[in-house]
């Protein structure tokens, strides 16, 4: 799925750095707040779902190499984040939803859970 | 500042191609994730495989907020050899009382701070050693820690 398709999916109306991937297809997603989590279990390449807006968001995506950040819940990262993600060439969404009504979109549209075997 | 930190051990014998240090301070969680990232872009400079540098990178990072949650100063030392990648992050802190337990997932300190931060749910340092081909740990209680943990490269 194409980040403007989820843009449109989640009634995104914020977001960064779409061009930094043009092209780029999701195929899974990881959602957590626990950055640990992230790092421990997500999948290279998947698109991390978070609530969680702190500089440390920016860092686990760009460690744990997520191919896009999308914050739920009307979160909105402070620039230093913003400016973080771009260095790394990643993405960033930002959705009103929650993070429940958030997941239940992305699985019902066909992005299965990007977990590390 | 000027207070020596604790030192890492005897070298393993081996050839280093290269070392960098890096400082980390406790309680500065604004910049928590830089040096993990400084690491990161240093090991790209080598043909080091990128699943390799996402693992040594993993463990840089929940090594680098155990000290920003944790110890009050801390230096990281990367050396780069012909068939591996090693860390020593050696801090002055409080020191852990008992490793064993430190090791358990889920076991944790944390303050409400740290959660917000997504981090301090006990799994810092199993998270480590999973993604480390080594690791090991000593711990003196009112003195500091030191972490050695290191990755293979494939042949």
């Amino acid at each position: 799925m194409l980040l403007r398709e989820i843009m449109e999916l989640l009634s995104c109306e914020t977001a960064w750095g779409l061009e930094l991937a043009e092209g780029l297809s999701i195929a899974a997603c990881f959602a957590a707040d626990l950055m640990s989590d992230v790092l421990a279990f997500a999948e290279p390449g998947a698109l991390l779902v978070t609530g969680l807006a702190s500089i440390q968001s920016a860092h686990t995506a760009d460690v744990a190499e997520m191919a896009a950040i999308l914050y739920v819940a009307g979160k909105r990262p402070a620039q230093p984040v913003l400016d973080l993600a771009r260095g790394n060439g990643l993405p960033v969404l930002c959705t009103p939803l929650s993070m429940f009504e958030t997941c239940g979109r992305l699985h019902r549209a066909g992005l299965r859970a990007g977990v590390r075997t | 500042m000027s207070e020596e930190l604790p030192r890492a051990g005897a070298e393993a014998p081996g050839e280093i191609l290269y070392s960098e240090r890096w400082t980390i301070r406790g309680g500065d969680f604004d910049h928590g994730g830089e040096v993990a990232a400084a690491v990161k872009s240093t090991l790209r400079q080598f043909a080091v495989a990128p699943e390799v540098i996402r693992r040594l990178s993993i463990a840089n990072f929940e090594a680098e907020m155990n000290v920003i949650m944790y110890a009050e100063e801390a230096v990281l030392e990367l050396q780069v050899l012909p068939d591996r990648a090693r860390v020593t992050l050696a801090d002055r802190g409080q020191g852990i009382p008992d490793i064993g337990l430190a090791m358990q997932e889920g076991w944790s300190t944390a303050t409400p701070e740290m959660r917000q931060r997504g981090f301090g749910a006990g799994l810092g340092l199993p998270n480590i050693r999973k993604n480390c081909d080594e690791f090991a740990i000593e711990s003196t209680v009112g003195v500091g820690t030191t972490l050695r943990y290191g990755v293979r490269f494939p042949l």
